[in-house]
């Protein structure tokens, strides 16, 4: 049977008190919703989010396995260039996969997660990851300013040790226009919130969801959990209501936790419910979005055999308050800031340069001596080793996935930083080999030499004149 | 076994620009200052001029590549120019091409001159360092975005952990290196910045990269030097008081500090393997008690105090003792920056190196004026291109 064999997620460590918004924004629209959003990081974005959940997702699995990656959301970075491919570059996967985008529809993670069991069933591919994620920019002062939140989900699909089969599935498709982006657009514009909320959520998710348990002679009752989007609390709520389910069925949205995070909205749902599932568990879940698929899974003995993930949890707890919505519309661009001639004075990404050495800057690929055993990033022909000098005796060595120790840092306020100071310093990695790195997600005053630090795939620079968006990898104090 | 570069060649003149953010001055008017200082002094004319070597490092801010621009700037005749680079180091890389084409018998009379112009940059700071040191290549896409102030504050952290400094320690030894220069640089007319400033100023001043603040760092400014070598054997037939040159060593990093795991961040391995070779070269056996005086690259107050040490002056993880007790103040026993240094002259990258054996010679030949030193007999010049995980090192001495 065809379904989830593994699971993650990323929560961007950044949170924003929908306070601090309403503070600021308050004397043009004084609507506030309770709680906070999380937010990614101005070196985050949807690409940099789909990679750390399905680093988390394949957590302890071997990723040469993997033969296909989906990737959905509304926020890719390019409209030519594929998501998919950079994010499998980035996780280091055979190049010999099947990767599409999913995109331009709220629903796209569910149908990205159905195409890839139906490829599975269609003995097209074994093992794909479907990843999902999103963060829209809103208008300063905007309703979905307060709604939005980022976010991001992975799924690893296949039909060994499958943790939660996919049962069946129900969609629906109408060319509903409740809030949409033209291609030049980079705010989402809707139409009366009223007339989404009624004819929108409340007709259209009942109608999906009701199709699928009919479809397949289901009683709502079954469900351990039920999961489904809807940004607007009491609605959410009557959903359930009209469907017949008691309240403790409803998986939480996380509206006052995350954010309203899009396309990867239901999925991290999902992946909240299995966090806490039990074998033989039902769990529906419904995407809404231009239409609606609806779809059920049974989770299985296995799900007890999977390693501890982060998942929707831990990501939650961990978190740093950013009290600043100057900061938070600086880092979306939402603000242009001064960035100066040092700013703007970078050096252009040769494009011929990224291909020759992806897997050195997009993959934290490097080499290891196979005279000396030495570890060494970026790949080198030469052995760095004093007395060893070994040339072209290298086997290809990963560092993504090593801890490793910061040695000394520092924080630079003249280097351009769209947070400064600019924090880098030197890591050593356990296992061998040293190199120097940003670091982010921490405050300078939280370093000191010797702190532990995992690798994480961040955005480098934004275009700018050079259309082109730079990706890395930083070092980050690692998340216990 | 080399013979080495000891007396073979002599320095017969030399010119040195004030330095500074001379807004009204192009890198011609550098150049031609330099060159008409330094052949006044040697009592020479251009026509005697049979080669030049000519160091500039950011030339896409100033005249451009090739040899070329001293040729046509200052009209020589149709001479061999070789144009060299090698960042920081680059004007002493000018002198020992010229020194090496002196000793070499294929020239007499060789000039070396060495130029930057940084203030035409639009903004404070180094320019653009990343791509200095190859700003679209597979390298600099994988390191992070950083600044020359930043890559040695992280040599000032690894420093204090490692020898068990408190920040406010660290700092405050720092701030006496930086403080010792101030007060030198208001001594050194050429000088760009010459007022004193106190330790406790120091280490108040504006953070610019933890736990370097902005007194931390030397200026950056515009700037040429130049000399005159020939043979050592002639040197007398020009002036009485030649100064001789005794050794040029460089050594460049290997990768092993920035991709190896046994370089302890807390000294520059190159200035310590220039260093051996340049004492060997020049018959130096104690440099603590031989050395008279010394220019180190100063650029910023880490790199002088891990450079007490590598240059094997100070006891490793002691130099702290040698800058409390005032050891390299302008009257201790190994004065160093008698002129301010970088700190004072800023860094127009292609010259200092020609700066500092400008302050050498002017004190071997007792000229120094109010900074004059009492009868140095060797003088060390050093300087580090680059950053401590990846450098250049130039060391040369040069004496009566």
């Amino acid at each position: 049977m065809v379904g989830i064999t593994s699971y993650g997620a990323y929560i961007p460590r950044l949170r924003i008190n929908r306070k601090v918004i309403s503070s600021a924004m308050g004397w043009f629209n004084p609507g506030a919703l309770p709680g906070e959003k999380a937010t990614v990081n101005h070196d985050e974005d949807s690409l940099t989010m789909a990679a750390a959940a399905s680093i988390d997702c394949l957590n302890g699995l071997e990723r040469g396995k993997v033969d296909g990656l989906h990737f959905a959301t509304t926020t890719s970075s390019y409209k030519e260039r594929q998501g998919a491919g950079i994010i499998a570059t980035a996780l280091d996967l055979h190049s010999d996969i099947r990767t599409a985008d999913f995109t331009d529809s709220l629903k796209a993670g569910t149908t990205a997660l159905l195409s890839a069991c139906d490829a599975i069933k269609a003995g097209s591919t074994k093992n794909m990851i479907v990843c999902t994620s999103d963060c829209r920019v809103a208008r300063a002062g905007s309703s979905e300013e307060q709604i939005y939140g980022d976010g991001a989900a992975a799924l690893l699909i296949g039909d060994t040790n499958v943790i939660a089969t996919v049962e069946g599935a129900y969609s629906i498709s109408y060319d509903f226009m409740g809030q949409w982006r033209t291609d030049s657009d980079k705010f989402t514009r809707g139409w009366e919130d009223r007339w989404i909320r009624d004819e929108g959520y409340i007709k259209m998710l009942p109608e999906a969801i009701s199709g699928l348990l009919k479809k397949y002679k289901l009683n709502i009752k079954d469900f351990a959990k039920i999961v489904y989007p809807c940004p607007y609390p009491r609605e959410h709520a009557a959903i359930g209501k009209m469907l017949g389910a008691e309240p403790d069925q409803l998986q939480d949205t996380m509206l006052s936790s995350v954010g309203d995070t899009g396309t990867a909205c239901p999925l991290m749902m999902l992946v909240a419910a299995l966090e806490e599932a039990k074998p033989g568990d039902k769990i529906l879940v419904a995407s809404f979005g231009n239409g609606s698929d609806a779809l059920f899974l049974q989770v299985t003995e296995e799900i007890e055999k999977l390693g501890e993930r982060r998942g929707i949890k831990k990501h939650l707890a961990r978190r740093k308050e950013l009290d600043s919505y100057e900061k938070y519309v600086s880092f979306s661009n939402t603000l242009a800031i001064e960035k100066g001639r040092r700013g703007e004075d970078v050096g252009p990404t040769q494009v011929t340069t990224l291909w020759r050495e992806r897997k050195s800057i997009l993959a934290l690929k490097g080499c290891k001596c196979k005279r000396c055993g030495t570890p060494q990033y970026p790949y080198q022909r030469v052995c760095v080793k004093p007395g060893c000098g070994a040339i072209d005796e290298m086997e290809e060595y990963s560092f993504s996935d090593k801890r490793g120790v910061l040695f000394t840092y520092t924080g630079d306020n003249l280097a351009f930083s769209m947070n400064p100071p600019e924090i880098y310093g030197i890591v050593n990695f356990e296992g061998g080999g040293r190199y120097w790195f940003n670091l982010t997600d921490c405050e300078l005053d939280s370093l000191k030499v010797g702190t532990h630090v995992e690798m994480s795939f961040r955005r480098r620079y934004i275009p700018e004149g050079r259309g082109i968006y730079g990706y890395c990898w930083k070092a980050v104090p690692e998340l216990t | 076994m080399p013979e080495g570069i000891k007396d073979k060649v002599a320095i017969i003149g030399m010119g040195c620009t004030k330095f500074g953010e001379r807004w009204d001055t192009g890198p011609d008017d550098l150049i031609i200052e330099a060159f008409t200082e330094c052949v006044e002094d040697a009592g020479i004319e251009k026509k005697d001029i049979e080669a030049a070597w000519f160091g500039t490092c950011y030339d896409e801010l100033n005249v451009g590549k090739s040899g070329m621009p001293l040729s046509y700037i200052l009209k020589l005749p149709f001479l061999p120019v070789t144009r060299v680079e090698n960042l920081c180091a680059t004007a002493t890389e000018a002198l020992r091409g010229a020194c090496y084409a002196v000793a070499s018998g294929a020239f007499d009379i060789v000039l070396a001159l060495g130029m930057d112009k940084l203030k035409d940059a639009g903004y404070g700071g180094l320019p653009h360092v990343d791509m200095a040191l190859g700003g679209t290549t597979r390298g600099i896409l994988t390191w992070p975005i950083f600044t020359a102030p930043g890559a040695f504050a992280m040599m000032a952290t690894k420093y204090f952990a490692q020898y068990g400094l408190s920040p406010e320690e660290g700092k405050r030894t720092l701030a006496k290196i930086s403080s010792k220069s101030h007060h030198n640089g208001t001594l050194s007319p050429k000088a760009h910045l010459r007022r004193e400033i106190s330790v406790e100023a120091i280490m108040k001043a504006p953070m610019i990269a933890w736990p370097l603040g902005l007194f931390d760092c030397c200026g950056v400014s515009d700037g040429a030097s130049a000399a005159i070598v020939t043979r050592a054997d002639m040197a007398k037939n020009f002036r009485s008081d030649p100064v001789y040159v005794k050794a040029l060593q460089i050594a460049e990093s290997s990768g092993e500090e920035m991709m190896y795991t046994d370089w302890d961040s807390a000294h520059v391995e190159t200035t310590y393997r220039a260093g051996v070779k340049a004492y060997q070269e020049a018959g130096v056996k104690n440099p603590r008690k031989e050395i008279s005086m010394m220019e180190t690259h100063d650029c910023f107050s880490i790199t002088e105090l891990t450079e007490y040490e590598d240059l094997q002056i100070s006891p490793r993880g002691r130099a702290k003792e040698d800058v409390d007790a005032g050891f390299f103040n302008l009257d201790g026993q190994i004065p160093n920056e008698s002129d301010g240094g970088l700190k004072c002259f800023g860094h127009p990258v292609g010259a200092s190196g020609l700066r500092m054996v400008y302050e050498m010679y002017k004190q071997l030949q007792g000229k120094a004026g109010p900074r004059q030193i009492k009868n140095p007999k060797l003088g060390l010049t050093h300087n580090m291109g680059g950053i401590p995980l990846l450098n250049i090192v130039s060391v040369a001495i040069v004496g009566l």
